[in-house]
């Protein structure tokens, strides 16, 4: 999530390798700026991820939060 | 599936005890008498002068508008903590919209559409998520706790900015409470007079699910 709403990064399938090493390379990119991978497990859940999951539906990259 | 962890935020702010469910209801009492500390002298010095001499009464009244207004400005700035905020990007607010509606069930994005708040149920309580605070309305009492947390990049839509704390707060809650900043705890009729007037049935929403 960014500043125009949303941009998919990177789309990958589990059988496919070559799609997933550019997602773990872009989603490493992405943790260095200091996004925080986050999968949405369902209603009202979701888990924060240091490495990205191959088996995901979707990783969404959130900013950091602090107490205003 | 990689194993769940907690908020990596926590990190920021190691010297603060967890903001369980204990926190929260110590905090609520140590709140609640705060309150009743700055209201009765005020209350009661009212009631002496005018027993003493009527003459006093303007002094006397002019008291009890003190019990009055510091209970009200305490609720205000934890009212406060959800108003919407003017800054961040107009432009992409469709998208993120679009966005966190799919974050959300029916009931509760047709809420966030007309109140610009996101309920969220949780082990604490019900969360409402704004753009830059949250409100938490606790089962026992039903007292709500303000709030004040915000992601940190202040160009996001407006619906992105609820979108990054729901994530967080669904990934941690008690890790979420904790990096927060607690603005205030008080009654929930207190803080929903000073909600302005469109949020307010996000307020009577979680109210009812806390029940």
């Amino acid at each position: 999530m960014d500043r125009t709403g949303h941009t998919t990064l990177a789309q990958w399938t589990a059988e496919d390798d070559a799609a997933f090493a550019d997602a773990v390379r872009e989603f490493g990119e992405q943790q260095a700026l200091g996004y925080i991978g986050t999968v949405p497990d369902g209603p009202g859940k979701a888990t924060h991820v240091r490495e990205l999951p191959r088996d995901a539906d979707m990783v969404i990259l959130r900013r950091p939060i602090a107490g205003g | 599936m990689a194993q769940a962890e907690a908020l990596p935020e926590l990190a920021t702010v190691p010297w603060r005890q967890p903001t369980d469910a204990r926190w929260l209801r110590r905090w609520g009492r140590i709140w609640h008498a705060w309150t009743l500390l700055y209201t009765v002298p005020f209350i009661a010095a009212a009631v002496g002068m005018f027993l003493l001499d009527p003459l006093a009464t303007p002094v006397a009244l002019a008291a009890l508008a003190h019990a009055w207004i510091i209970p009200e400005l305490y609720a205000f700035r934890g009212a406060s903590v959800v108003r919407p905020k003017a800054r961040g990007s107009a432009q992409g607010e469709p998208v993120a919209q679009g966005l966190l509606g799919d974050l959300l069930g029916h009931d509760e994005r047709e809420l966030q559409r007309r109140t610009g708040l996101a309920l969220q149920r949780g082990e604490l309580g019900i969360w409402l998520v704004g753009q830059g605070g949250v409100l938490l309305v606790t089962p026992e009492h039903r007292r709500v706790h303000c709030f004040c947390v915000a992601a940190s990049d202040p160009e996001l839509p407006p619906s992105d900015r609820i979108a990054h704390l729901l994530l967080a707060l669904r990934s941690d809650e008690v890790g979420f409470a904790t990096v927060a900043n607690h603005a205030f705890a008080g009654a929930a009729w207190r803080v929903r007079r000073r909600l302005p007037l469109p949020m307010r049935p996000a307020l009577d929403a979680a109210r009812r699910a806390a029940e």
